[in-house]
C-alpha cells in the first residue's frame, strides 16, 4: 500500500492551502452546497410528545423511506397487484442515494451512477429491468439489454505517470513483479468467482444472502482485507493501490477498515450475464441511478408522500402506529397501518422504531462528497481517449464520470463531470463534521485543484461546481459486520415490522437495496395473507 | 541607459556595424518574402499578395527612415533595441500568421499589421547605421559601403529564400533562424561595448529572445501542427474553424481539395469516381427511388449524383455542420462542383447530428446514402455501430437499398468487413464492392437492404466513371481484400475504431 501520509493528500493539502491563503476568495465560483435535508433530518431528534395528531390516515402497508429499498418495496407491491399502501419520504423527492440533479447541459448523478449487468441469481433486479424496458428481450436464456443504456466504449481510463491508459487496472510500465502479482491476484479472484461452497451456493453472490455459508469462507469476514492480502503475499504497491481505489469506490472505506470477505466479494461476486454485451459491463445513464429510482417512483407515483418526517413507529396489537409531521402542510399526522416496511438506514430506524433502540450498534457509515462540475468542453489528455470513468492514480479523489458519455452526438461540447471522494482517511464521525463545517468555496477549490491536476486542459473551462454532501453515504462492512450477530439480527423480519435497507446486507449497492426492499414487501404481503408470486430466487 | 561618455564605444563596434548592414539587409528582405509567400499561400492570387505586401513593406520602411530623425542621441542603444525587436517580431512572424490564419475574422489585419511593424523597424536600421558610422568614414565612402553591404544582403536573401530556406526549413523555421541572425547582431554589438557601458537590460532582453527563438525552432513541429494550415501541400484558399470541425479548401491548378480536420474529403480531379461509386449501385437497385436520405456528405456531391436518377422526388441531406452546407450551397467556387444542388427545390438540408436525428426519425426512404467521416475517434465510431444500423434499417423502406462508405478494404480489410458484419447483425443483407479513387486509393462501400441485394442495377446516363462492366467488376474481391470474420461493432465495444486505428497506423507507419 502507498505510504500513509499521502492518503491524507487532498484533505490535508486542501486545508493547509486554505489556511495559507487566508481563505481569500478571488472571483467566486458559481455553485451550490447541497445534501440530505439536515434541518428536516434533525427534527427526528425532537421528541414528538403526546399531542393529538391533526389527522389520522389508514393504510395496509406503510413504507418508511423512499430510497431504492423503499421504492423497490412499493414497486413489488404494485407488481403483486397490492394497492393499499403508502410510502413516506423525508425529502422532497424520492431516490435516496440514487438521486440526480439537472442543469441546462444535462442530468447528472448526485450519488450512485451505475448498475452492473446483474447476475442470474439477482432475479429481482432482472425482473425490474425487464419491467422498465431496460432488458428488451431474451436470447438463449440471457437477457438482451437496451444498447443505449450499456456503458459506451471507452468505459474506463487511468492516469498513471502523466499518461492515460485504458482500463483502471495498472497495465503499462509495470515492473515484472507487479505484473505477476496483478495477474496472480485476478486469477485467484476468478477462482473465487467460479467457486461454490459445500452447500452448493456460489462462494460469493449478489444478493449476498445467496452466498455460501461455508465456515472457511465466512471466516474471511473476521480478517481485515489488508491482513488477508498480506498473508497471501499480495504486496505489490501497484496492485494494492488498485485495491485501495476499489475499496474506496465501492465501500467508501480503506482496505484496512474492511473485512477480507467484503474485499473478495467485490472481485468475485459478479457473474453478469447478457446476450448482447460483456457480462462485466455496466448500465448507466446521464443522471446515474437517479434514472432507475425515477422510473420506479413513476410507477408508484400515486402512493408516495414526500416531506414526511417520521417521529415514531410503534408495533401494536393490531398493526403499526406511525407518528409523523407532514412538513409541507406543517401538521402532525398519524398513520395506522397493518404492517410497515422500515426502508431507512438502521441508524435512523434505531431512532424512530420503538424497541429497535440500540440495534444500530455495529453499523457505521462512510461520508462522501460528490461534486458536479459544469465544463465548457470535454476533458482530453495524453494517451487513451476520454472515457466514462476517469481516475488518477495519484489523486485522493476517485476521479470523475462524464454525464454526457452515453450521448449519441458525435460533436463534443459542454458537459458535466461528476467527481467523487469518500472521506475514508478520517474516522466517519470526523468526516461528517468536516462535511458540515467546510464552506462551499473551500470544497470548490479542492475539487477544481484536483480536476486540473488530472486535466490541465480544462483550465478556464470550468463554469460551476455544485457540491453534494452525503453524511451517511454507505454502510461500512468492517471485519465481522456482514456475518456478525448485529447485522443478522437486524435483517430478521419482526412482523408487523419489516426492515428493508442495503445496510441489512452490509453492502451499499443497488442490487442489495432492491433485494431488501422486494423481500420486505413480499414478507409483508405474506404476513397479511395476501397471495403473490415471488420474484426473488430462493 | 548608459551614456557612452569617456571611451568611445564606436571605436570598438565599427567593423561589427558594417557587417551588420549585410545581416540586417538579408533579414529584412527575408521577412518581406516570408510575408509575401505566406499571403499568397493562404490567400491565393500571388500577384496581388506580393504587390501589396512589398508595397506596404517599402512604405513602412520609408516611415521608419522618417522616424529615425526623432532619435536624437544614443543611436547605438536604439539600434540594438531595434534589432532585438525585429528579431522577435520578424522571427515569429511566420508562426504567428499561420496560427492566426483561421482564428481571426479578417486575416489581412494581422498580415498587414505585422508587415507595417517589421517594415518600420527595418526602415530605422540603415539611417541609424549611417549615423553611427558617420564619424568613422568619409560621407561618400560611408554611403558606398553601407549600401553595398545592404544590396549584397538583399541578393543573398533573394537567392537563399527560394533555393535553400523554404525547401529545407519551411516558412516557420526560416523566420526563426533569421530572427536569431537579428538578435546575434544585437548581441555582437553588446559584447563589443566597453565594460563600463554595458546595456544590462538590453543584454537580458536579447538573451531571452535567443532562448525563445531556439525554443521555437525545437517546437517548430508542434507549431506546425497547431497551425494546421501550414501542413497542406497546396495553397489554402479557404479555412474555417466551426464548432464541429476545421474546414480547409486548397487549390493547386485545377485541383480543388476539401479537408475536414486535416483529413482529405475529396479532390476535384477524381471525386466523380468516389461519388458515382457511392451513389449509383444503391439507387440503381431500387425500382423507383423517390425519397432519398443522405447522411453526411454536406459537400452536396453525393446529392448531385442522386439527382441524376430520374424520378427522385425528394432528397433529405442531414449534415452536422451548417457552415459546411452553407459553404457548399453558396460559394461561387464550389457550386459548379456540386451543380448547385443544395439549392435545388427537391433538396432539403437539415443540420443535425445524424445519430440523434436518425433515432428520432419516423420517415422511411427508398435509398439511404451513408457518407460519414472515417471512424477515427470514438465519437465518430458511434456512427458505425449496430445500434445506428438498427435505426438505419428502421428508416429504410422494405424495398429500399442503403449504402455505407466503409474505408479501404485494401488498407484496412478488418475494418471494412467489420462494417459488413455489423450491418448484417442489424438484420440487413449486404453486398460489398470497391472502386479505385486515385486520391484515396482502393476504397470500399457496402450495400445493405432488408431483402437480398440484387446482383445488378441500372445506371443513369451522364456518368464519367461507371459503365455496366465496371459496375460489375467492383463486386469482385481479390485475395488481399477478401472477406474475413470480424466482430460486430457495438456502442459498448467500438471494435471498429480500434481496428481502423491499428490498420491505418500500420499502413502509414
Amino acid at each position: 500500500m502507498t505510504a500513509g501520509p499521502t492518503r491524507r493528500g487532498v484533505i490535508g493539502t486542501g486545508a493547509a492551502m486554505l489556511a495559507a491563503s487566508g481563505c481569500a476568495t478571488d472571483t467566486a465560483m458559481p455553485g451550490t452546497l447541497g445534501g440530505a435535508d439536515m434541518a428536516r433530518g434533525h427534527l427526528l431528534h425532537h421528541p414528538f410528545g403526546d399531542a393529538a395528531p391533526a389527522e389520522t390516515r389508514r393504510t395496509g402497508i406503510a413504507i418508511i423511506g423512499g430510497g431504492v429499498a423503499g421504492l423497490a418495496a412499493g414497486f413489488a407491491l404494485v407488481e403483486a397487484g397490492y394497492k393499499n399502501f403508502r410510502l413516506l419520504e423525508l425529502e422532497d423527492a424520492p431516490g435516496g442515494n440514487a438521486r440526480s440533479g439537472r442543469n441546462a447541459i444535462t442530468a447528472y448523478p448526485l450519488g450512485a451512477h451505475y448498475l452492473p449487468i446483474p447476475n442470474a441469481e439477482a432475479t429481482g433486479v432482472r425482473h425490474l429491468l425487464d419491467r422498465l424496458g431496460i432488458i428488451t428481450g431474451w436470447q438463449g436464456g440471457k437477457p438482451v439489454f437496451d444498447p443505449y443504456q450499456i456503458v459506451a466504449d471507452p468505459d474506463e481510463r487511468l492516469l498513471r505517470h502523466g499518461r492515460w491508459q485504458e482500463g483502471l487496472v495498472p497495465g503499462s510500465a509495470l515492473a515484472a513483479g507487479d505484473r505477476d502479482q496483478i495477474a496472480g491476484f485476478f486469477a485467484a479472484m476468478a477462482r473465487y468467482r467460479d467457486a461454490r461452497g459445500r452447500d452448493g451456493r456460489p462462494a460469493f453472490a449478489i444478493p449476498m444472502e445467496l452466498s455460501s455459508r461455508d465456515a472457511d469462507l465466512l471466516a474471511l469476514d473476521q480478517l481485515s482485507w489488508t491482513a488477508w492480502l498480506d498473508t497471501q503475499g499480495w504486496t505489490s504497491p501497484e496492485l494494492r493501490a488498485h485495491i485501495r481505489y476499489v475499496c474506496r469506490d465501492e465501500y467508501g472505506a480503506e482496505p484496512g477498515d474492511l473485512s477480507a470477505w467484503t474485499g473478495i466479494h467485490y472481485f468475485a461476486a459478479r457473474r453478469g450475464e447478457a446476450a448482447n454485451c460483456d457480462g462485466d459491463a455496466v448500465l448507466t445513464w446521464p443522471g446515474g441511478n437517479g434514472h432507475l429510482s425515477a422510473l420506479m417512483a413513476r410507477r408508484i407515483a400515486g402512493y408516495i408522500s414526500t416531506g414526511h418526517v417520521i417521529g415514531r413507529v410503534t408495533a401494536t396489537a393490531d398493526g403499526v402506529t406511525i407518528d409523523a409531521i407532514d412538513a409541507p402542510r406543517r401538521r402532525r399526522i398519524r398513520v395506522l397501518a397493518d404492517a410497515a416496511i422500515i426502508a431507512v438506514p438502521r441508524f435512523v430506524a434505531a431512532h424512530v422504531v420503538t424497541g429497535w433502540e440500540g440495534s444500530a450498534a455495529g453499523f457505521s457509515y462512510a461520508p462522501w462528497v460528490v461534486a458536479n462540475i459544469s465544463v465548457d468542453r470535454l476533458p482530453a489528455g495524453p494517451g487513451a481517449a476520454l472515457a466514462w470513468d476517469n481516475v488518477s492514480a495519484t489523486s485522493e479523489s476517485l476521479g470523475y464520470v462524464v454525464a454526457t458519455h452515453q450521448g449519441l452526438a458525435s460533436a463534443g461540447g459542454p458537459s458535466v463531470l461528476t467527481w467523487y471522494m469518500p472521506l475514508s482517511t478520517l474516522p466517519p464521525a470526523q468526516g461528517r463534521s468536516l462535511l458540515v463545517s467546510r464552506p462551499l468555496a473551500d470544497w470548490q477549490r479542492i475539487v477544481s485543484d484536483d480536476l486540473l491536476a488530472m486535466n490541465p486542459d480544462l483550465a478556464g473551462a470550468i463554469r460551476r461546481i455544485d457540491v453534494w454532501r452525503w453524511g451517511h453515504a454507505m454502510v461500512r462492512p468492517v471485519p465481522g459486520f456482514i456475518w456478525g450477530a448485529a447485522r443478522q439480527a437486524a435483517a430478521q423480519p419482526t412482523p408487523p415490522l419489516f426492515g428493508a435497507h442495503s445496510d441489512l446486507s452490509g453492502l451499499s449497492i443497488f442490487e442489495e437495496a432492491h433485494y431488501r426492499g422486494t423481500r420486505a414487501a413480499e414478507a409483508a404481503l405474506a404476513h397479511l395473507g395476501i397471495a403473490h408470486q415471488s420474484v426473488l430466487a430462493a | 541607459m548608459a551614456d557612452p561618455a569617456g571611451a568611445d564605444p564606436l571605436a570598438r563596434v565599427g567593423p561589427v556595424l558594417l557587417f551588420s548592414a549585410f545581416v540586417v539587409a538579408t533579414c529584412g528582405l527575408v521577412y518581406e518574402l516570408l510575408a509575401g509567400t505566406l499571403a499568397s499561400y493562404l490567400l491565393g492570387d500571388s500577384v496581388t499578395q506580393f504587390s501589396t505586401v512589398i508595397g506596404s513593406y517599402l512604405f513602412a520602411m520609408g516611415m521608419g527612415a522618417w522616424l529615425s530623425r526623432g532619435v536624437q542621441r544614443n543611436e547605438l542603444a536604439v539600434f540594438i533595441r531595434v534589432e532585438i525587436l525585429i528579431a522577435v517580431i520578424g522571427g515569429f512572424s511566420a508562426a504567428l500568421l499561420f496560427l492566426l490564419f483561421d482564428r481571426v475574422a479578417d486575416f489581412r489585419l494581422p498580415l498587414y499589421g505585422i508587415v507595417l511593424i517589421i517594415g518600420t523597424l527595418v526602415g530605422l536600421e540603415v539611417p541609424l547605421l549611417m549615423r553611427l558610422l558617420k564619424d568613422k568614414l568619409e560621407f561618400g565612402d560611408l554611403v558606398s559601403k553601407v549600401l553595398t553591404f545592404d544590396y549584397i544582403g538583399a541578393l543573398a536573401a533573394s537567392l537563399l529564400f527560394p533555393l535553400v530556406l523554404v525547401p529545407q526549413l519551411g516558412l516557420i523555421r526560416t523566420g526563426l533562424v533569421f530572427g536569431l541572425a537579428n538578435v546575434a547582431v544585437a548581441l555582437g554589438l553588446l559584447l563589443k561595448l566597453p565594460p563600463g557601458q554595458k546595456l544590462r537590460r538590453e543584454t537580458a532582453a536579447a538573451l531571452i529572445v535567443v532562448a525563445a527563438l531556439v525554443a521555437g525552432l525545437f517546437g517548430a513541429e508542434q507549431l506546425q501542427r497547431l497551425a494546421e494550415v501550414a501542413a497542406y501541400q497546396a495553397p489554402v484558399i479557404y479555412a474555417d474553424a466551426t464548432p464541429y470541425q476545421r474546414i480547409v479548401l486548397t487549390k493547386a491548378g485545377s485541383d480543388l481539395r476539401l479537408y475536414l480536420n486535416g483529413n482529405l474529403q475529396f479532390s476535384s480531379r477524381d471525386e466523380y469516381r468516389y461519388h458515382e461509386a457511392l451513389v449509383h449501385p444503391a439507387l440503381g437497385r431500387v425500382a423507383r427511388p423517390r425519397q432519398v436520405l443522405v447522411l453526411g456528405g454536406g459537400d452536396g456531391l453525393a446529392v448531385r449524383e442522386v439527382l441524376k436518377h430520374p424520378g427522385v422526388e425528394a432528397v433529405l441531406l442531414v449534415d452536422l455542420d451548417p457552415a459546411m452546407t452553407r459553404l457548399f450551397a453558396h460559394s461561387a467556387m464550389l457550386t459548379p462542383l456540386n451543380r448547385g444542388v443544395l439549392s435545388d427545390r427537391r433538396v432539403t438540408v437539415i443540420n443535425a447530428d445524424a445519430f440523434v436525428w436518425l433515432r428520432a426519425n419516423r420517415r422511411q426512404f427508398d435509398a439511404i446514402i451513408v457518407d460519414f467521416p472515417d471512424p477515427t475517434s470514438f465519437s465518430v465510431g458511434k456512427l458505425y455501430t449496430v445500434s445506428l444500423y438498427h435505426e438505419l434499417a428502421r428508416a429504410l423502406a422494405p424495398d429500399g437499398v442503403a449504402v455505407v462508405q466503409s474505408t479501404s478494404p485494401l488498407v484496412a480489410p478488418n475494418s471494412y468487413w467489420t462494417v459488413a458484419t455489423t450491418l448484417e447483425a442489424a438484420g440487413l443483407s449486404t453486398r460489398a464492392y470497391h472502386a479505385h479513387v486515385p486520391s484515396f486509393g482502393e476504397w470500399g462501400f457496402i450495400l445493405a437492404a432488408h431483402r437480398p441485394v440484387a446482383a445488378k442495377g441500372r445506371l443513369p446516363p451522364g456518368l464519367h466513371f461507371l459503365d455496366p462492366a465496371t459496375a460489375q467488376v467492383m463486386f469482385d474481391f481479390p485475395i488481399d481484400m477478401a472477406r474475413r470474420k470480424t466482430l460486430v461493432n457495438r456502442l459498448d465495444n467500438q471494435v471498429l475504431v480500434r481496428s481502423f486505428d491499428a490498420e491505418w497506423g500500420r499502413y502509414e507507419g
